[in-house]
């Protein structure tokens, strides 16, 4: 049912995970279901925006494509292959072919490497040549300095942090990208900067791009598709423009109503 | 009459080294029943003003120079002793995070009513119905359950509710609001927004809230400050504001901001040259201090 | 960017500097023992017993610290205290260090069954009483300075195990871990080249501890004339012979037990000084 052009197709995706509050003295804690039964084609160059409140479920939908977490439902197929179950080192190959910037660039970025040691590493365990060149081109790329190989994360601002984050999920070229909140924690002035940054990733070198948020405002700015989870369910599932124009779920337009606008005037509040 | 707080020409600095100034020589003032937003990206020490006032700076960072007037004393002048009943009588925090603000160990009674009951001396009894009353006026439905619940058992919004009541249990004068809603859904945010609204409306409590989003001010505030690097770069009323902001670094900001319904007209990168035009003027604004001072 | 925060600076390191200098003139002293120390430590001269410190009258400037009811040379007994006592603190705290950290970092970093085994023998094992542990373990490997060492090394793992286990499991958690294996570098790769770094200042600090409490641990053992030959210039024993003629020549007594202490809380100190000085993240 895969169709042509389409680089993930899941079906029936289900994620449980073990509930260590509720986990009793003796014995294994009770599973929580975090997805139940996710349905999705993601189709070649597109950018689709997967939006939620917390505990939709929206991170670990994510980290289940990246096989970060290992499905307890449903398939996951990258390409083409069943990915759903493989081990790490039946997945080591496909690894370089999709990668992931984090939300929190302090604590996705090994604070006792420096940049250019951080981006150069995929590179060296993938064995690819001219390192030092891949390296200067990424960060080319996110408009960084190539001075900045020879710091360290905690010398540079929030926003510089999150491009090197980007350059090191880009110096493998992936076909795929996942971006977990990743402007979430930044100022809004450094927040239109990473974003126009990676728009510009994504038409120059035809990157897939899966782009999770909570913040409407910023999966319009970039995606193509919106799908909007609620409780580990799909919500709805429209175009941006149509998403935005005529809201079809009543989670949707509670979504967009909380959002405060910078208008005093705004209805509903 | 003048206003209930006003805060004229506040700088600080690092401690031992004068010449560091977090802020610098930050003027305002808030009238009783008023709100007043003060805004800035990280760094800009809008969080700083709102612990200057209720006196709990970091140890690293001093008052420099200026003076702060509350309800008609100078709170400089007087003994730490006096400021600090003064300040416990007539004003409130409600914190950015609703997690490490409560005592896990702890029920959530005592954690309303202790400073009813140590500070300003109520009965227990009365200390008890008044948090209950509390707790039904920022909407929680089952407030006998709550109060004998430890904060792990309660929601994020929940814990930022009790931390409301907490806040005006004492019915303050003046409330400091630092990035209450920063570790919420937006969902629950805009609850959450409503609820601090409603009930400054009905206490006239003059109000400092401090934040980093422009959407959350043009909801909340009547008034505000725009700060970058401990220095206001622009006062103004809310409306006045968004109808055009006077400032290159405001209007920059204020670009910058996510609007879901024009994206065109939203998150827009600030632009260098106002960046370092502000940077210029705070430059020269510490030139002209040190040749003041 | 204008941010006042950044140029928050800590405190100078004054316990770093002292407790350092203390540290490396006692290594210095112990390493050059029989060249720097002015007398035999083990010759015994009758005549010359119980001579006071130099600054009291009656004193032999030649003995700056005095000499023991045997007549032998305080200063120089403890210039080669100091070489057992920082031998044993050196291997003792390394093999000691190297074995807690090891089983610590497999179990917090690999959780599941081997989490379950190395966390259970750790519980076992701290329901032994330290000291009763130690004087049956050199009952049965018989004394000196290797069964010392043994001893410390198999009663004292536990303690780094714990704290590098938990400390593990948080750096673990951490999202570069996650970006390691989404570059698709093996599992103990991440291990030793991404998680390793960030717990070495942490372990750094427990050695240091450890340290001092080797050299305490020893002193513990020669008081009770477990360790090394009772004749041998140890610290402990030291201390053990002035408690009987405190009375009459306090600083047979006072002397070691002085730079007992200072080294014990020099060791912490120093410790701690590190994990300050060279933790370059601020977190």
């Amino acid at each position: 049912m895969a169709l042509e052009d389409s680089l993930f197709s899941v079906s029936g995706l289900e994620v449980a995970l073990p509930d260590m509050a509720a986990k009793p003295v003796f014995g294994r804690a009770p599973l929580i279901q975090i997805l139940k039964g996710i349905n999705l084609e993601i189709t070649r160059g597109s950018v689709l925006g997967i939006v939620g409140g917390s505990g939709s479920g929206k991170s670990t939908l994510g980290r289940a494509l990246l096989r970060l977490l290992e499905p307890t439902g449903g398939t996951i197929r990258f390409d083409g292959q069943d990915i759903t179950h493989l081990n790490e080192d039946a997945l080591r190959p496909i690894r370089r072919r999709m990668q992931m910037i984090f939300q929190d660039p302090m604590s996705s970025l090994n604070p006792r490497r420096r940049v250019g040691a951080i981006i150069a590493d995929p590179l060296l365990m993938h064995e690819f040549d001219a390192i030092d060149a891949r390296v200067d081109d990424a960060l080319d790329h996110v408009g960084l300095p190539r001075g900045f190989k020879s710091r360290y994360p905690h010398e540079l601002s929030g926003g510089q942090r999150q491009r090197v984050g980007i350059a090191r999920a880009i110096a493998l070229k992936p076909e795929f990208i996942l971006a977990d909140e990743i402007v979430s924690g930044l100022d809004v002035s450094s927040q239109a900067q990473v974003l126009n940054v990676l728009d510009n990733l994504v038409k120059e070198l035809g990157l897939t791009l899966a782009f999770i948020s909570h913040d409407l405002s910023v999966i319009r700015r970039l995606c193509d598709r919106v799908m909007v989870l609620n409780r580990g369910e799909i919500a709805e599932f429209a175009n941006t423009d149509r998403l935005f124009a005529a809201p079809q779920s009543a989670y949707t337009r509670e979504l967009m109503d909380a959002i405060p606008l910078p208008d005093p005037n705004q209805a509903n509040w | 009459m003048s206003a209930f707080l006003t805060v004229d020409n506040l700088s600080a600095s690092i401690r031992g080294n004068i010449r560091q100034r977090v802020l610098r020589s930050v003027s305002f003032s808030i009238d009783t029943g008023e709100v007043l937003g003060l805004v800035g990206e990280s760094g800009a020490g809008k969080s700083m003003i709102g612990k200057a006032i209720l006196g709990i700076l970091p140890s690293a960072v001093e008052v420099v120079e200026g003076e702060i007037q509350l309800d008609g004393h100078n709170l400089m002048a007087m003994k730490q002793a006096d400021r600090r009943r003064l300040i416990g009588a007539t004003a409130a925090l409600i914190p950015q995070d609703p997690l490490t603000a409560l005592n896990p160990s702890r029920r959530i009674e005592p954690q309303i009513t202790n400073r009813l009951v140590d500070i300003l001396g109520w009965s227990k009894r009365d200390a008890r119905l008044r948090a209950l009353e509390l707790l039904d006026e920022v909407h929680i439905d089952n407030p006998e359950r709550v109060m004998g619940s430890y904060p792990h058992e309660l929601s994020g919004g929940m814990r930022q509710r009790v931390l409301i009541a907490s806040a005006f249990a004492a019915n303050p004068k003046l409330v400091v609001a630092d990035e209450p809603t920063t570790a919420l859904d937006v969902t629950v945010q805009k609850q959450i927004l409503r609820l601090i609204r409603e009930l400054q409306t009905r206490h006239e409590t003059a109000m400092v809230f401090v934040t980093h989003d422009l959407g959350v001010v043009s909801k909340v505030c009547q008034r505000l400050s725009v700060l970058y690097g401990g220095m206001v770069v622009e006062s103004s009323d809310v409306p006045a504001f968004f109808g055009g902001p006077g400032h290159a670094y405001s209007r920059a900001l204020l670009a910058a901001t996510p609007k879901y319904t024009d994206p065109e007209a939203s998150l827009l990168p600030v632009d260098e040259a106002v960046i370092a035009q502000v940077s210029g003027e705070v430059l020269a604004a510490d030139e002209g201090w040190r040749h003041g001072a | 960017m204008l941010d006042g925060r950044g140029t928050l600076k800590r405190r100078a390191g004054a316990r770093l500097w002292l407790s350092g200098i203390w540290l490396g003139v006692m290594a210095l002293l112990a390493l050059f023992a029989p060249l720097v120390s002015p007398h035999d430590p083990l010759t015994q001269d009758l005549f010359a017993g119980r001579l006071p410190p130099f600054w009291v009258e009656g004193a032999d400037p030649a003995y700056l610290l005095g000499t023991d009811s045997l007549g032998r040379d305080v200063l120089s007994r403890i210039i080669h205290g100091a070489r057992i006592a920082f031998s044993v603190a050196l291997v003792a705290g390394i093999a000691t260090a190297l074995v807690g950290s090891l089983l610590g970092l497999l179990a917090g970093y690999m959780r599941g069954w081997v989490d379950v085994v190395i966390s259970r023998l750790v519980d076992i094992w701290m329901a032994f009483p330290p000291v009763l542990f130690a004087i049956l373990l050199i009952a049965v490997l018989g004394t000196g300075l290797t069964s010392i060492i043994i001893a410390i090394v198999v009663i004292d793992w536990t303690r780094f195990c714990r704290v590098v286990r938990a400390e593990a499991m948080n750096q673990s958690a951490m999202d570069y871990v996650s970006s390691a294996v989404v570059a698709g570098r093996p599992r103990m790769d991440i291990l030793w080249r991404e998680i390793l770094p960030n717990v070495l200042p942490t372990i750094v600090a427990l050695l240091t501890l450890e340290m001092g409490i080797a050299v305490i641990v020893e002193a513990i053992l020669s008081f009770v004339n477990l360790s090394i030959s009772s004749d041998a210039p140890t610290w402990g024993g030291m201390i053990a012979e002035g408690r009987t003629s405190i009375y009459q020549a306090w600083w047979v007594l006072a002397f070691p037990l002085g730079v007992l202490f200072l080294t014990v809380l020099s060791f912490s100190q120093f410790g701690e000084g590190l994990k300050d000085r060279f933790d370059p993240v601020l977190r």
